[in-house]
């Protein structure tokens, strides 16, 4: 009996990886997500804008049906890099979309590219998939990691602050946002502080910042850290002195556990869900009308990842097989973004508008972010000089 | 396989069952998987997800040698994953791409931190031990993290897979797969010629009276600082093969989280028996693997939205399973065929 | 700067160390009197956090939610142990690990199933909503002067409890010895319901003081965990005393290294290298402290005599 349980297991192994690459004829498209584990809401948003647009389209992507894989990376590259090649390989997927970390994102790069299959990014842009790295399979609707950081430097130098005081988890991420908060600001750097990631309690760091007395702290604090940071900050006292800068610690995953404290703190982003044009009105009514919950960006990357399969593949006739002509068609991007502006530069990644947007309470109560202004036209990132690939 | 069932013919002292056969068994499955990868279809995915069972088994089993046999409950196992995989991934930043420089670092490198972090743990005991190791794996995992021109938290994509001699046959995903089959069988060799020496006699005493050990004239603390620094770089060398399955090398290998997965592997596979090691660890992945399937499948009577809310929370399952396990099979699957073969 | 700002960081680290001590206090007994490793009670902290989070929401008051959560955390705590640990206080430890981590597994994902994996907020009660302004430009929060206060009333009741009680001689001599506690008589079972479902409660109250403050989340207590750990042993298994002391100091450790170690290097490195090192070292201290403590005292500060 030893044997056939080892063996049982094995062909389970074998018969579940060979059933589903029978159904062919539909369009396949892997979502590769963070979906347990504490920063699961991120996870959440960017599949549910997923499917939002696939609904929306009625089921159909370049007059294909699809099929949607969505796999759970756990937030473990390893892990990751399996499920990316049971994506490829056992589902048979034409396109992954996917996924929030960057770590994610470094580690099921080569599996994905290396399979020639198109890879789009509905939120990690890390530097060197944009630069060094860059392959002609990898394409963002979101943004280079560093570009969210470079709106709120560059607020922050254009709005005359002298001393900045700068707060991180001490992560890769977190060094990375402050190197692109001081891409463009020029003025002092009072303290750069760096907490151990999942750092929930920062009296000491606020206690710090009021000894230094800054015109204004800049931060990057996803999931928890935010919510922690931005109460406590509000609870210190220092939010109507300090003015608040951060990106991806308010927004929409975080505001409904911030409620007020966050009212008036800026943030960098490429969108919000107040813009003014009818595919975004449109598509946070419906958002909210399935999800109960107000979108944020990775909802909206993850929407227009949808959009741009679609356009692409109605320029090629629901074909995949011609890589170049996809890949002609991808570029094209031709499909009417819910943030407006929209093109590919030659790394796959957008050149698209910044803004500075500031979270607010809308009249029906819940909480969202908006655009304050405009901070960047038409904006590259900074890594798509060292992408060899031209075009 | 001749030489292994040699091995196995060894008398051994408890009457034969045919639970003899199980370690030939395990291994025949892991030698034929191949043949049936190619006819399924998708044999980059399921040679990748068995070469991740066999790496995971020799860690599992590295961590036995110890747990099983010498009571050692290390905590930061993990911590020579990482160690091995970095060094792969450091080596090969700087260009060194060759398994036959790689590996020997990864290994020396694996037996000085346990040779080091060993002599300070072992003067401990029990859950003091357990929390010791933790602290030193922890200590390496922040290291890790901070390691900004390695990739500090992100983590390493590899070039490549390592060259072996110059050849890069390593690429081919069979050629991974019979590397790790390869070292898998070779480190249960190992093992399993420990454990059955005079050495692994006085280390199992050790765990079952340190102080009449040490009244016959052992030094217990020798002997387990010798299976610790075995064991690590046992599980070292799984971390090489670990950074060339994905390709990546990562801080992620060396969480907590990690090492505790890797302790359930071997108690879930049953402790002291070496390949109920591997068993355990197979059981752990494949579950983790076609868990979420699993639930979409048996909860077909359930409307689709909750359907869907179950497998994303697929390890809502996955705890009351392992809890189970705990409750109702006792000796893990070891301990439920050895029941089950003796009627 | 200097001294107030040492001062503020100083409460800093007791508030932190009183929140460890608030769970580890629970853990250490548990481990000590039954000799039971219970994974779980990080996630008894985190269903605290809920609990409160749920009751607040639906009473209007953070009062009357508290007063709600801690009956529910004892009765949670009493249904866990009689459901799955009443069946594994005679197994190896391996399997307690094992069993326990499966109700991690478990419960981090149902409250993630019934709640959302968003963060909930829990508002501030109305009275300790205030701050007090302790030094220049920085408001100190009252409620975390509750906290610090709500700790130390713990830990003064449990020095009560368990050095003048009955129940408290029980729990200590269980601790020494367990088996010959049982053979004088007393109703061993009953003793370790009691001390668990305290162990619980009190772990729920640490998520429940610190809702408030912190998001409540799935997962939010599996770090906490680790470093309960990492007081009991430190502190010795079974000791309130050592669980105490070792809280305070891992509090205090943690924070102050943060916020002076780099400025410490300073005085021997180059800025730049001094913040690089001192960014590296800080979350590292606690271990290393704990392994230095571990080298010197194989059985922590205070060891259970046996």
């Amino acid at each position: 009996m030893n044997v056939t349980i080892k063996a049982f297991g094995l062909a389970a192994a074998v018969t579940l990886a060979a059933a589903p690459a029978m159904a062919q004829e539909k369009l396949k498209i892997g979502l590769l997500l963070t979906l347990s584990g504490p920063s699961a809401v991120l996870g959440q948003h960017a599949r549910d804008g997923f499917q939002l647009a696939v609904k929306d389209l009625g089921g159909k992507l370049g007059g294909r049906d699809v099929e949607v894989v969505v796999v759970d990376d756990e937030l473990k590259p390893d892990v990751a890099v399996t499920k990316v090649k049971g994506l490829l390989e056992r589902d048979k997927v034409d396109f992954v979309v996917g996924p929030i970390f960057s770590n994610v994102a470094v580690a099921a790069h080569k599996p994905i590219v290396d399979s020639k299959t198109f890879y789009i990014s509905v939120n990690a842009g890390p530097s060197n998939l944009a630069g060094k790295s860059c392959s002609p399979y990898f394409f963002a609707t979101s943004y280079q990691n560093d570009q969210n950081h470079e709106v709120l430097g560059k607020v922050a130098q254009d709005r005359g602050y002298k001393k900045v005081y700068l707060l991180a988890p001490n992560y890769q991420a977190g060094k990375d946002a402050l190197a692109g908060f001081k891409r463009h600001y020029k003025g002092e750097i009072v303290e750069e502080s760096y907490v151990p990631l999942n750092t929930l309690d920062f009296q000491s760091e606020l206690a710090k910042i009021a000894s230094m007395q800054p015109d204004a702290i800049f931060t990057f604090m996803p999931g928890g850290m935010g919510v922690n940071l931005v109460k406590q900050y509000r609870g210190a006292g220092l939010a109507d002195r300090i003015p608040f800068l951060s990106a991806f610690t308010v927004d929409e995953t975080n505001l409904p556990a911030q409620q007020d404290a966050a009212i008036g703190m800026l943030s960098g982003s490429n969108w919000a869900p107040n813009m003014d044009n009818p595919q975004n009105k449109k598509f946070v009514a419906a958002y909210e009308a399935a999800y109960n919950a107000v979108p944020a960006s990775y909802a909206m990357h993850a929407y227009d990842a949808a959009l741009l399969i679609d356009s692409a593949l109605k320029a090629t006739g629901g074909k995949t097989e011609d890589k170049d002509a996809l890949r002609a068609a991808i570029k094209k991007a031709d499909f009417n973004s819910l943030r407006g502006d929209f093109k590919f530069g030659a790394n796959g990644f957008p050149i698209q508008d910044f803004y500075l947007v500031k979270a607010a309470k809308r009249p029906d109560g819940k909480l969202e972010t908006e655009v304050v202004e405009k901070v960047f036209d038409d904006y590259p990132d900074a890594y798509a000089k060292e992408c060899a690939i031209t075009n | 396989m001749t030489q292994m069932t040699q091995l196995q013919s060894a008398p051994m002292p408890s009457a034969a069952t045919r639970l003899d056969f199980l370690p030939i068994a395990v291994f025949a499955a892991f030698a034929v998987a191949p043949f049936l990868a190619s006819s399924s279809g998708a044999e980059g995915y399921v040679l990748s997800l068995l070469t991740r069972v066999m790496i995971f088994g020799l860690a599992a089993m590295s961590l036995d040698l110890i747990l099983g046999y010498g009571a050692m409950v290390s905590f930061g196992h993990a911590a020579f994953f990482g160690i091995g995989a970095y060094a792969v991934g450091i080596l090969a930043s700087h260009g060194v791409e060759d398994a036959i420089i790689q590996v020997p670092v990864a290994l020396a490198a694996s037996a000085l931190f346990a040779a080091l972090t060993g002599a300070v743990s072992l003067r401990t005991k029990g859950v003091y031990f357990i929390m010791i190791t933790l602290a030193f794996a922890q200590m390496l995992y922040f290291l890790a993290s901070s390691l900004a021109a390695y990739g500090g938290d992100d983590g390493l994509t590899l070039p490549s897979r390592s060259l072996v001699a110059g050849s890069g046959f390593l690429d081919n995903d069979f050629a991974l797969y019979g590397a790790t089959l390869a070292c898998l069988l070779g480190a249960y060799m190992v093992s399993r010629s420990i454990v059955g020496s005079r050495f692994g006699r006085v280390l199992r005493g050790t765990k079952e009276n340190a102080i009449r050990m040490e009244a016959i004239g052992f030094q217990p603390f020798h002997f387990q600082l010798a299976t610790y620094v075995i064991s690590g770089m046992m599980a070292g060398l799984a971390g090489c093969l670990l950074a060339n399955q994905a390709e990546f090398v990562s801080p992620a290998f060396m969480t907590w989280q990690r090492s505790g997965e890797l302790i359930f592997m071997v108690v879930l596979g049953g402790l002291g028996s070496l390949h109920g090691a591997i068993i355990g660890a197979a059981a752990f992945i494949l579950l983790e693997e076609f868990l979420p399937e699993i639930v979409h499948a048996a909860t077909f009577f359930l409307n689709d939205d909750l359907r869907s809310r179950l497998t994303e929370n697929w390890q809502m399952v996955f705890g009351p399973i392992l809890i189970l396990i705990v409750l109702f099979a006792r000796g893990g699957i070891m301990g439920v065929l050895r029941r089950g073969s003796h009627g | 700067m200097t001294a107030t700002f040492f001062f503020i960081q100083v409460l800093n680290g007791l508030q932190f160390g009183l929140i460890l001590f608030l769970i580890a206090a629970g853990l250490t007994l548990v481990f000590g009197v039954m000799d039971f490793i219970n994974l779980a009670h990080g996630v008894q902290y985190m269903v605290g956090a809920y609990l409160v989070a749920a009751f607040s929401a639906w009473t209007g008051s953070f009062g009357w939610g508290l007063l709600l959560a801690l009956p529910s955390a004892l009765a949670f705590g009493l249904l866990l142990e009689a459901l799955i640990f009443r069946h594994l206080y005679d197994r190896d430890h391996l399997d307690q690990v094992l069993a326990t981590f499966g109700v991690i597994l478990f419960l981090n994902q149902a409250v993630k199933f019934v709640w959302g994996a968003a963060p909930l907020s829990v508002p501030m009660p109305e009275i300790l909503s205030g701050s007090v302004e302790i030094m220049d430009g920085l408001l100190y929060p009252v409620y975390r002067l509750a906290i610090i206060g709500a700790g130390l009333l713990v830990a003064a009741l449990l020095y009560v409890l368990v050095s003048h009680t009955r129940v408290g001689m029980l729990v200590r001599a269980g601790a020494t010895n367990a088996p010959m506690v049982s053979a004088l008589g007393v109703n061993i079972r009953r003793l370790f319901m009691i001390v668990f479902g305290f162990g619980a409660m009190l772990a729920g109250f640490a998520g429940a003081m610190v809702a408030p403050i912190l998001s409540v989340q799935p997962g939010m207590g599996d770090n906490i965990l680790i470093l309960a750990f990492v007081v009991i042993v430190i502190g010795g298994i079974g000791s309130i005393r050592g669980a105490f002391l070792a809280a305070l100091l891992i509090g205090l450790v943690d924070t102050l290294g943060r916020s002076f170690a780099p400025n410490l290097l300073r005085l021997v490195l180059d800025p730049s290298a001094a913040s690089q090192t001192g960014r590296a070292l800080a979350p590292m201290l606690i271990y290393i402290f704990m392994a230095a403590v571990l080298f010197f005292r194989p059985s922590g500060l205070f060891p259970a005599k046996r």
